[in-house]
C-alpha cells in the first residue's frame, strides 16, 4: 500500500456504509411472504405497509420502535469518513459502530418474537409489548451484513492479521454464517437431550438415554446383537479403509499407468457418486438378494439353499463402498497430481528404483490426501442414511435409529439428540486422529520454482495388483448400472420383464401446443426445482468452502482449530439431525425461511461445505506460500494473491468441491425430507414416494434421467473450469524426453 | 401519516389487481397418505372450490414432526391421511385442532369414535384392517404349509421366512403388537411375539416394507397391513393377502386441522369436502384399498371385504396413550426383542 491510499477512504468502507443505509432506508426490513425472488411488494404496499416497509418507514410512522436505535450504529461510520486509515479513532468507531448494530440487531431479533416479547424476564421488566415481529428480510440481512463488515474493517483497522481487510471480513464472515447456520440449529437441536417430557431440563434424563443397552451392547461376540454405536464405527473404519485403498488404486491407474482406457474409467469411477439413494441398493438386491440373480444362479450351481445374507453389515459395506470410494478418488487425484515429480526424479537420480521411490517419496507425500479421503470416508458411512435402510437388516446404524427416533412411533427427540452426540463424538475424533497423523510435517509439493518433469510410472509389483483391483472394481460397478438402466425400461422390475419406455413417458412427457411447451409429465416440478436448487447450491459451496479452506491452510488467526472444528461439524452430522434442527431453528424469527427454497440451498452449503474445504486443504497444502509471499511484495493485496495465484492452481479442488456439492444437492434425502415443501419438492423425496408406492419403473427411470444429467453438467463443469496448467511436460512428450 | 400510505397502499392494490396478481384463498395440506392420492386430493380441492392447494406428501410419522417443531408457528391447515395414532398423539399434545363437522351423520361410526376419543381433535377417514401377505411362489418353493391364521406362523418350518417392522419404528407393528395383546390377552399376547420372534429373519424400519420386500421375492411372509397387501397383488407380484382367523385389529386413517392455522376457514371447508363421498370415491382412482368412513363411498373390488375379516374391538383410547404405548414397547424391548433368534 502506498501512503497515497491510506489517506482516502477506502471504497470497501463506502460501499458498506451505503449498503446499510440502502438496507435501513429502502429495502423491506422483514421478510416478505411471497418469497425472495417475488418482487410483487414493490407494487403491493410499499414503502409504508407494514409487512413490506423498510426500516425508517416503520419507525416513522411509530411501529417497532426498537429498531431506532441502528440509527446511531449507521450514523457513527460517517464521522470517519475524513480520517487516515492509521488513526486510532478510525478503528474504535468502526468497531464501536459494527458491534453495536450487529449486537443490537441479534439482540432484538431473539427477544421479540411472534408473540411479543420471547423471555419472561423481559415481560416483566417492561409489560406486554403488545406487537410482534416476523423474520428478518432483505433491510435487515444487508443491514447485518453492513455492521459485520463495519466491525472486521475496524478490527482489521487496529492491526490484526497483519491489517488485512479482506483477510478479516472473510475470517467475521465466514464465522458468522457458520455459527448461524451451523452451530445455532444443532445447539437447539441437542438441548432436547437434557429435556424431560414436561419440558424442564434434567442430567439424568441423558444419562439414561446415554446408557442404553441398544446403543452400547456387546451382544454380537456371543451371538447376540451389537448395539448401534459400535456397529457404527466398525462399519465406518471398514469403509473408510477400503474407499481410502480404492480410490487410491483408480489415482494411481489414471495418473500413473500405461492404462488405455482411462478416461473411461475416470467417467465410470464418478457414476455412484451421481446416483441417488438407495438405487445402488436396490440393484445389489436384485443382484445379491434373496432372489437375486447371482444368488440363484450359485444355489442352482452348488445346489444350495439361497440366503439372506445381504442383508445387514455385508451388503451395506459393499453399497457404501461402492457410494463413496469416488469421494475418495475425487480427494487423490488432486494430491496424487499434485505430488512434485522434480522430487520423485530427484530420488530416482539418487538411484532409488521405482518401488522405494513410490514407497519413501510419492507416498508420504500422499499423506494429507489419504488422511482427507479416510475421514471423508468414515464421515460419508456415519452419516449414510439411505443403504443401511434398504440394505441394513437387523444391522442398526446410529443415522438410521435417529431417523426412526424422530419420526418412528416413539418420537423421542431426546434420544436423537443423545444418538447424534454419539455420533458426532465419533466423527470429531476421527476428525482429530487424522490431524495427529499429518502432524506439523510439510507436504508442499508446488512451488514457485521450476518444476517440469513427469511422473514416474508406478512400480510393476504395484501395479498389476492396482490394476486388476481398479477393473474388477471398474466391472462390478458396470454390471450394477447396467442393471439399474435395465430395470427403467422394464414393465416390473423382477417380475415382468417385458420391455418398455412407459416409465419415460409418464415422468417427462411434453406437449407442444399453440403457446409453447407444455410439461406435462410427473417429474417435471420437482425436476425443476432440484435443478435450480443445486444450481444455486453448488457455486456458493464452492466458493465457501475455498475461502475457508484458504484461511485455514493460508492465515493464523486466534481460534483457528476451533474456526475448523465448526466448518466439520456439519458434515458429521446426519442430514436427519440437520433437516430437524434446521426446522426447530429457523421457523421462528429472527431468521424465518421455513418452506422457502433458501433453506434447501442453505442445507446444501453448509452440509456440503466441509467437503469443499476438504479439498481445498489437500490441494493448497501442497501449494508453496513463497507463492503467495512473491505476489504480496510484488504489491498485490490478499485478495489479488487469492484470486489470481491461488485460485487457478486450486482448480481441481473447485471442480471438486463444485461437482460434489451440485451432486449432493440432487441426491441428498435425508435432511431434505425435512425441508422440502409444496412449492419446493425435490427429486429425492419424489422418488422415495415413488418406490413408497410400489412406482419402482418411474422410480429408477428418473434416477437414471438423473444420472444422466448429472453426467453432463459434471462434463460441463469440467470443461469450464479447466485443468490447471502446473507447467509440466505433458506426458505424451515423454518419447521425446 | 399511516393513513396517507393506507390510501396509497390502496390504490397500488388495485394496480396490482388489475395486472393479475391478486391474492387468491389458499390451503397449506399436510398429506400422509400415498403420493398420487395426495395429488388427487389437492386437485379435486382445487377444482370443487377454486381454493389454491399447496400440498406436501410426507409419512405420518414425518408430518407429526413437523407440526410438532413448527408448533410455536405453524405452517400447515389441514393433515389429511396416515395411521391414527400420531393424530391421536397430536391431539393429546394439543397440536391439533377441535372442529365438529356438518358431515358427521354421513359416517361410519369407528370414524365418530376416533373423534370422541380424541375431544372432536381428529377424525377417521378410512380404515384398514392388519393382517399379512405371502409370497406364493416362495412359499411353494420352499414347500411351507399354508398359513390361515396368526398361530401358523409360529410353526417351526417358518423359521427365517417372517417379517415383521420394529414396533419401535413403525406404527403398523406397534398396531400388531397392541392388536396381539388384546385378541390373546397380555401374557399369552406376548407369548405369541416371543414365539413369532424366533421365526423373524428381520425387524423392518417402515410398516409396508415385510411385504415390499415378500413382493421381490427376498421374504416369504410380512406381516401389514392387508391394504397393503392387495396393492403388492394389484400391481404384479406373486401375494396372496391373509385375515388371520383368530381375528385382527386395525387402524384408522384419519385427518386434523392443525391448532394456529392461517387458513383455518379453508381448513374446515377442505375437511368436510373430504368426508363427502365424492371426495372418498377419489381412492378408487388410486388403488387406494382401505374403506372409506363416508356410508356412502364405494369401496374396491379388489379391497379385502371388511364383512368377512373378524374385527376385534380395538380399544384406540388405551393402546393410543402415550403411557400405554411406551408400558408396551420397554415391554417388548425387554422380554421380546432380547431373545436369541
Amino acid at each position: 500500500m502506498t501512503d497515497d491510499t491510506s489517506k482516502k477512504t477506502p471504497p470497501v468502507l463506502i460501499f458498506w456504509i451505503i449498503a446499510g443505509w440502502v438496507g435501513y432506508c429502502l429495502l423491506p426490513w422483514y421478510m416478505v411472504e411471497d418469497g425472495l425472488w417475488s418482487f410483487r411488494w414493490v407494487l403491493d404496499g410499499y414503502p409504508f405497509d407494514e409487512d413490506v416497509a423498510p426500516g425508517l418507514f416503520l419507525i416513522a410512522q411509530g411501529e417497532k420502535l426498537w429498531l431506532a436505535p441502528l440509527l446511531i450504529p449507521l450514523t457513527l461510520p460517517l464521522l470517519v469518513l475524513r480520517c487516515p486509515k492509521s488513526d486510532p479513532l478510525y478503528a474504535k468507531v468502526l468497531i464501536l459502530a459494527g458491534a453495536l448494530g450487529f449486537g443490537w440487531l441479534i439482540a432484538q431479533g431473539f427477544s421479540i418474537g411472534i408473540r411479543g416479547f420471547n423471555f419472561d424476564w423481559l415481560k416483566s421488566a417492561f409489560g406486554d409489548l403488545g406487537d410482534r415481529q416476523f423474520g428478518m428480510g432483505y433491510g435487515a440481512m444487508i443491514c447485518a451484513a453492513s455492521f459485520l463488515f463495519l466491525l472486521t474493517q475496524g478490527i482489521a483497522a487496529r492491526g490484526a492479521i497483519n491489517g488485512d481487510v479482506f483477510v478479516v471480513s472473510a475470517v467475521g464472515g465466514v464465522i458468522t454464517i457458520v455459527t448461524a447456520f451451523v452451530f445455532f440449529p444443532i445447539a437447539k437441536m441437542l438441548f432436547a437431550a437434557f429435556v424431560t417430557e414436561d419440558g424442564a431440563y434434567s442430567l439424568s434424563v441423558f444419562a439414561s438415554k446415554f446408557f442404553d443397552d441398544r446403543l452400547w451392547g456387546l451382544g454380537c461376540f456371543w451371538g447376540a446383537r451389537c448395539g448401534a454405536a459400535w456397529n457404527s464405527l466398525i462399519l465406518a473404519i471398514l469403509v473408510g479403509i477400503i474407499t481410502t485403498v480404492l480410490g487410491l488404486a483408480f489415482a494411481l491407474v489414471v495418473t500413473r499407468s500405461g492404462f488405455r482406457y482411462k478416461r473411461a474409467l475416470r467417467a465410470l469411477t464418478v457414476l455412484p457418486i451421481i446416483t441417488p439413494p438407495f438405487v445402488i441398493g436396490l440393484a445389489l438386491i436384485l443382484l445379491f438378494g434373496l432372489s437375486g440373480t447371482v444368488t440363484q444362479f450359485f444355489a442352482d450351481l452348488f445346489g444350495t439353499q439361497p440366503t439372506r445374507w445381504l442383508y445387514g453389515m455385508p451388503g451395506v459395506l459393499i453399497a457404501q463402498t461402492l457410494a463413496f470410494t469416488p469421494i475418495a478418488f475425487l480427494v487423490l487425484i488432486g494430491v496424487v497430481e499434485g505430488v512434485s515429480p522434480s522430487m520423485e526424479e530427484a530420488a530416482q537420480t539418487l538411484r532409488a528404483n521405482r518401488w522405494q521411490t513410490f514407497r519413501t517419496v510419492s507416498l508420504p507425500l500422499m499423506r494429507p490426501g489419504l488422511a482427507n479421503a479416510f475421514l471423508l470416508g468414515f464421515i460419508e458411512s456415519m452419516a449414510d442414511f439411505g443403504n443401511p435402510l434398504v440394505l441394513g437388516g437387523n444391522f442398526d446404524v446410529l443415522s438410521t435409529e435417529i431417523f426412526f427416533a424422530i419420526v418412528g412411533a416413539q418420537y423421542d427427540q431426546g434420544r436423537a439428540a443423545v444418538l447424534a452426540m454419539v455420533l458426532l463424538f465419533f466423527t470429531l475424533s476421527a476428525f482429530y486422529a487424522q490431524r495427529v497423523w499429518l502432524g506439523r510435517k510439510s507436504y508442499t509439493t508446488v512451488t514457485g520454482k521450476g518444476d517440469a518433469g513427469v511422473h514416474p510410472l508406478m512400480p510393476v509389483g504395484l501395479s498389476m495388483p492396482v490394476l486388476l483391483v481398479a477393473l474388477g472394481w471398474a466391472l462390478f460397478t458396470i454390471v450394477v448400472y447396467a442393471m439399474i438402466i435395465y430395470g427403467s425400461v422394464v414393465e416390473l422390475w423382477g417380475v415382468n420383464n417385458t420391455l418398455t419406455f412407459k416409465h419415460y413417458v409418464t415422468a417427462f412427457s411434453v406437449r407442444i401446443e399453440a403457446e409453447g411447451i407444455r410439461w406435462t409429465g410427473a417429474a417435471w416440478d420437482s425436476f425443476w426445482t432440484t435443478i435450480t436448487i443445486a444450481a444455486l447450491a453448488a457455486p456458493l459451496t464452492a466458493a465457501v468452502g475455498l475461502v475457508t479452506a484458504y484461511l485455514l491452510t493460508r492465515q493464523s488467526f486466534a481460534g483457528k482449530n476451533a474456526f475448523e472444528f465448526g466448518t466439520m461439524l456439519s458434515f458429521a452430522i446426519p442430514g436427519t439431525v440437520i433437516g430437524v434442527s434446521y426446522i426447530l431453528a429457523f421457523n421462528v424469527p429472527p431468521i424465518e425461511i421455513t418452506g422457502t427454497g433458501v433453506i434447501l440451498v442453505i442445507s446444501f452449503i453448509f452440509r456440503n461445505m466441509p467437503v469443499g474445504v476438504r479439498a481445498g486443504i489437500a490441494s493448497m497444502s501442497q501449494l508453496d506460500k513463497s507463492l503467495d509471499e512473491s505476489s504480496l511484495t510484488l504489491g498485490a493485496n490478499s485478495w489479488q494473491t487469492f484470486r489470481r495465484v491461488i485460485l487457478p492452481l486450486l482448480r481441481p479442488a473447485i471442480l471438486a468441491a463444485l461437482v460434489y456439492s451440485f451432486v449432493r444437492a440432487m441426491t441428498a434425502i435425508s435432511a431434505v425430507i425435512f425441508l422440502v415443501s409444496a412449492e419446493y419438492d425435490m427429486a429425492t423425496s419424489y422418488i422415495i414416494g415413488r418406490v413408497e408406492n410400489n412406482d419402482y419403473g418411474l422410480a429408477i427411470a428418473y434416477s437414471t434421467t438423473l444420472i444422466f444429467v448429472m453426467l453432463s453438467v459434471v462434463a460441463f463443469m469440467q470443461f469450464v473450469v479447466g485443468r490447471t496448467q502446473i507447467g509440466r511436460r505433458m506426458s505424451q512428450s515423454r518419447t521425446n524426453v | 401519516m399511516k393513513k396517507l400510505g393506507h390510501v396509497a397502499a390502496g390504490s397500488l392494490i388495485a394496480f396490482a389487481a388489475s395486472i393479475g396478481a391478486a391474492q387468491a384463498d389458499k390451503l397449506t395440506f399436510y398429506c400422509s397418505a400415498q403420493e398420487d392420492w395426495c395429488q388427487l386430493m389437492a386437485r379435486s380441492f382445487e377444482d370443487a372450490t377454486g381454493i389454491d392447494v399447496n400440498m406436501t406428501r410426507k409419512s405420518s410419522g414425518e408430518t407429526f414432526a413437523q407440526i410438532r417443531a413448527e408448533s410455536s408457528n405453524p405452517k400447515g391447515d389441514v393433515w389429511w391421511g396416515g395411521t391414527g395414532d400420531p393424530h391421536l398423539q397430536a391431539a393429546e399434545e394439543g397440536l391439533t385442532m377441535e372442529y365438529v363437522s356438518p358431515m358427521r351423520d354421513q359416517l361410519h361410526d369407528w370414524a365418530i369414535s376416533q373423534a370422541e376419543s380424541a375431544g372432536n381433535k381428529t377424525i377417521g377417514i378410512y380404515s384398514g384392517a392388519l393382517g399379512y401377505g405371502y409370497n406364493a411362489d416362495l412359499l411353494a418353493a420352499n414347500n411351507l404349509p399354508e398359513p390361515a391364521c396368526w398361530k401358523d406362523l409360529l410353526k417351526p418350518e417358518f423359521k427365517g421366512h417372517v417379517q415383521m417392522a420394529n414396533p419401535n419404528s413403525s406404527g403398523t407393528a406397534y398396531t400388531t403388537l397392541a392388536s396381539m395383546v388384546q385378541i390373546f390377552g397380555e401374557d399369552e399376547g406376548f407369548d405369541f411375539m416371543k414365539g413369532l420372534h424366533t421365526n423373524i429373519n428381520q425387524y423392518t424400519k417402515s410398516g409396508s416394507a415385510p411385504i415390499k420386500a415378500a413382493g421381490r421375492g427376498e421374504n416369504t411372509v410380512g406381516i401389514v397391513f392387508m391394504h397393503d397387501a392387495v396393492k403388492q397383488a394389484v400391481s404384479g407380484f406373486p401375494i396372496k393377502v391373509v385375515a388371520p382367523c383368530e381375528g385382527t385389529g386395525y387402524e384408522i386413517g384419519s385427518m386434523s386441522i392443525i391448532d394456529g392455522a392461517r387458513n383455518v376457514d379453508e381448513a374446515k371447508k377442505f375437511y368436510d369436502w373430504a368426508l363427502s363421498t365424492d371426495a372418498q370415491n377419489l381412492a378408487l382412482e388410486v388403488n387406494a384399498f382401505q374403506v372409506p368412513s363416508n356410508k356412502g363411498a364405494e369401496t374396491s373390488a379388489s379391497a379385502p371385504d371388511m364383512s368377512t375379516i373378524k374385527l376385534i374391538d380395538y380399544d384406540f383410547k388405551k393402546y393410543g396413550s402415550s403411557d400405554e404405548r411406551k408400558r408396551l414397547l420397554q415391554k417388548w424391548d425387554e422380554e421380546v426383542s432380547v431373545l436369541p433368534q
